[in-house]
């Protein structure tokens, strides 16, 4: 029976079979854990109010303390020797209010726990400073006046009504800020630096200083307003505020302008929650980070990434495909041919850290450098292109995928048939416009694959990027309204190094940690749609110029 | 065997010929491989507006040959070319020779049908738009011409603008015809157009062939000697590089000068 499976064969198809199962469940694994702990993080938890005695024991005269947050993780206790006993558990809590409490988790011992209770009324907060709040409403203020207080039925609805007012507000604040604000300030800057290239030139004739001061001056009119409706818009957003209270019955204020959400977790049922959940999770797509990143949204991360992708995937297209080019029509094929050959597929196995130092050196600190003293004297002592950035960044990852296009290219180029080739030179068609009509667009399928491995590859890159442009926090997006639009010298910030950061460095680790998870799923899903756009592109084309069936 | 008595041989042999012009004449032409010799002193003429057939088995040279007469062996690697070949008295091997205009001038078929994945009415274009002409109409007209001329007009003039990939291999080499006509050129030359095809297709070919030697002058290479009894009015016959007879197909075939040649003819080797 045996000997007749072995002489079969069978045991190649079953070790076979064994291996791509294993493959499988790996990356669902991978996939399945990150989904799970990613999506947790936006799901809305029942909030516990806790007793907890200061000694398992049952003394005498034992303190008790309240707590009230939400339970997010357990594991085995240690005994007093520090062993650990796996019968005995232990909980962490996310009980916030950092404000009063000094943390926001805390682990407690399953056998101090007393009493454990689902108060229906426990509200939580979330601020845009100090994390959330878990704790109880009193009443509603406008300024010092007394609007509806818990007793009665309209609080909760009044709250919503003035929060959502309050929203607006802010957002118009939000707007304010980071649009004219950041306008005015860019041209203010923008005629800084045109005045002191007169200067340099030698061209700072009255007229011209006169003409900048008048444009400064509008500026500066304008700044002065906005100024004035910001600080109106401010006085408007604190008009209201809310009195809470903790679990241990200290009170507190909280102005509706701190306040970005808040519900009553045990109060809702599992539909609420989902739609809870995605209106966090449509926050975390598109907002901007609050609190060193552990809070908020990771929009210009997810920005930044695809920019940065895109950026590259054009730098990197034409020049692989011109390299290929040459290599495959138009050198001639002897030793030196195969020695650039080699050099480039050795070129793929450089570790990426190597290319972030090469970028650093190169791009960075001669290119850049280098750039700035030709073209922008004027804002010398600081730095335009010769500091880490957009522009360097691709063009080190446009270095790092460059053999994976030239490869795939060359592969695609020596597929498309000499049938082909010899049909268009024997219409009179020269060796450049058999290539440009015909060789090329058949190998653009290749080409493409090379561009999705580029891509694939580019976007979950981050070692390199640490060291030409990326940064944990980045004021301004790389793309605006004001011209040039798009700003290849500024840093941005990116998904990759984002997990590091919130993971690694930052200040609050049981914060961050749901994050890494969320994050890494977002970082998942948008190679896998930049790469779903690139496969499309690709059959696309494939479809058109399918190689000749004989 | 010397190159001038094959000429005054096959002189004396084709008669009526005298009265056409000569279109190609290939002059004690030798070909080399880096040090092969693919091409041993060939010399021969190819009458305007008939078709003329080369056989020989494989790796006789006959489609070096055939690519000879539009440069398409420039293509390969370590190729050396000695002697002369005459399209229309021109040496096509001069210096001078621009050698897009002789490929304009002399079109080529291949053995496989290599339509290019763009749609037929692209593909007959092709060498339209090569040449600069943008205007439309004259596309179309051209496109409409060289199509009737290849005799697959009614076959695909409902979908001009579908791949021309998605037709038959026959019709693919029809489309390949089409489009080596649509430019216009005095010489086609063949290199077994129909070895990939089907018997049907085949036959379709071979009439089309019969129709176009009215207006161009046709070298055809071809391993089928039923073929070339049919469509060629002469024949020559390569062997290892050599040219062994040439002359009139009829007399080549029922009566063959050499013994090396009635030997292939009758099916000895080959």
């Amino acid at each position: 029976m045996i000997k007749k499976f072995i002489q079969n064969g069978e045991h190649w198809i079953w070790l076979n079979a064994a291996a791509v199962a294993i493959s499988l469940a790996m990356v669902l694994g991978i996939l399945g854990l990150i989904t799970a702990k990613g999506l947790v993080y936006f799901w809305p938890k029942d909030t516990y109010q806790l007793t907890v005695t200061s000694s398992s024991s049952a003394q005498e005269g034992q303190t008790k303390i309240q707590y009230l947050g939400e339970e997010v993780d357990s594991a085995p206790s240690r005994d007093a020797n520090g062993v650990l006993v796996e019968e005995k558990e232990q909980h962490l809590f996310k009980i916030g209010n950092r404000e009063s409490y000094g943390m926001d988790f805390i682990w407690i011992d399953e056998a101090f726990i007393t009493q454990r209770i689902l108060p229906t009324n426990a509200v939580t907060i979330e601020r845009r400073e100090w994390g959330n709040f878990y704790g109880f409403i009193d009443s509603v203020h406008e300024s010092t006046q007394v609007l509806a207080t818990a007793s009665e039925k309209s609080l909760l609805n009044l709250l919503d009504e003035k929060l959502q007012l309050t929203l607006e507000i802010m957002d118009t604040i939000d707007e304010l800020e980071k649009d004219d604000f950041g306008r005015i300030n860019y041209q203010i800057e923008k005629l800084r630096l045109e005045q002191k290239r007169l200067e340099l030139d030698k061209e700072d004739s009255p007229e011209a200083l006169f003409k900048i001061e008048t444009q400064r001056n509008v500026l500066n009119q304008e700044f002065t307003e906005v100024q004035q409706r910001l600080q109106k818009l401010r006085e408007e957003s604190e008009i209201y505020s809310l009195n809470v209270r903790l679990v241990d019955g200290k009170a507190e204020q909280i102005p509706l302008s701190q306040i970005v959400r808040w519900y009553q977790p045990n109060n809702l049922n599992t539909l609420q929650k989902s739609a809870l959940m995605f209106s966090k999770l449509w926050e975390f797509l598109s907002d901007d980070p609050r609190e060193a990143n552990t809070e908020g949204g990771i929009f210009p991360a997810i920005f930044g990434t695809v920019m940065m992708v895109l950026i590259m995937a054009v730098i990197v297209s034409p020049f692989g495909v011109i390299a290929a080019v040459y290599l495959h029509e138009y050198a001639h094929q002897s030793w030196l041919t195969k020695i650039v050959r080699i050099a480039v597929h050795n070129l793929a196995g450089v570790p990426s850290i190597v290319y972030g130092v090469f970028g650093l050196g190169f791009f960075v600190y001669f290119l850049g450098g280098n750039i700035d003293e030709l073209f922008f004297p004027e804002s010398s002592p600081a730095p335009v292109f010769g500091t880490p950035g957009l522009l360097w960044a691709s063009l080190t990852l446009a270095l790092l995928t460059l053999p994976v296009v030239i490869v795939s290219a060359e592969e695609g180029l020596s597929r498309v048939p000499k049938s082909i080739r010899e049909g268009s030179l024997a219409l009179g068609a020269t060796k450049a416009e058999t290539l440009w009509k015909t060789v090329l667009p058949m190998a653009s399928p290749s080409m493409m694959t090379g561009l999705i491995l580029a891509i694939a590859r580019a976007a979950g890159e981050v070692a390199p990027l640490m060291l030409v442009g990326v940064v944990k926090l980045a004021p301004t997006l790389p793309l605006d309204l004001n011209s040039p639009f798009l700003h290849l010298d500024r840093k941005f910030m990116h998904l990759g190094f984002h997990i590091y950061d919130v993971g690694f460095q930052s200040p609050n680790v049981e914060a961050a940690r749901p994050l890494v998870y969320a994050t890494s799923l977002l970082l998942i899903v948008v190679i896998l749609l930049l790469n779903l756009t690139a496969i499309r592109v690709r059959n696309r084309l494939r479809e058109r110029y399918k190689a000749l069936e004989h | 065997m010397n190159s001038a008595t094959n000429v005054e041989a096959m002189l004396e042999k084709n008669a009526p010929d005298l009265q056409k012009n000569i279109a190609i004449s290939v002059d004690n032409l030798n070909l080399y491989y880096g040090d092969k010799q693919a091409l041993r002193d060939i010399s021969l003429e190819i009458p305007e507006k008939q078709v003329t057939a080369f056989i020989g088995p494989s790796g006789c040279g006959k489609s070096t040959l055939l690519r000879c007469m539009n440069r398409m062996n420039d293509l390969v690697d370590g190729v050396k070319i000695e002697g002369g070949l005459n399209i229309n008295g021109q040496n096509i091997y001069s210096a001078t020779t621009d050698v897009t205009h002789l490929r304009r001038k002399v079109g080529m078929v291949f053995q496989k049908p290599n339509p290019f994945p763009k749609t037929i009415y692209e593909n007959v274009a092709y060498g339209l738009r090569l040449q600069g002409i943008k205007k439309r109409r004259v596309i179309d007209d051209v496109v409409e011409w060289a199509l009737k001329g290849a005799a697959i007009w009614d076959e695909v003039k409902d979908r001009l603008h579908d791949s021309a990939l998605g037709l038959s291999g026959g019709q693919q080499q029809r489309i390949v015809i089409a489009r080596a006509i649509a430019v216009q050129p005095e010489v086609l030359l063949l290199d077994e157009p129909a070895s990939a095809l089907d018997p049907i297709s085949t036959l379709k070919i071979e009439e089309l062939i019969h129709e176009l030697k009215r207006d161009y002058t046709i070298v055809i290479v071809t391993h089928n000697m039923q073929q070339a009894a049919r469509v060629s009015d002469n024949t020559a016959f390569l062997y290892m590089g050599d040219l062994i007879e040439v002359g009139n197909t009829n007399q080549i075939f029922t009566n063959p000068e050499k013994k090396k040649t009635e030997d292939y003819i009758t099916g000895r080797y080959g």
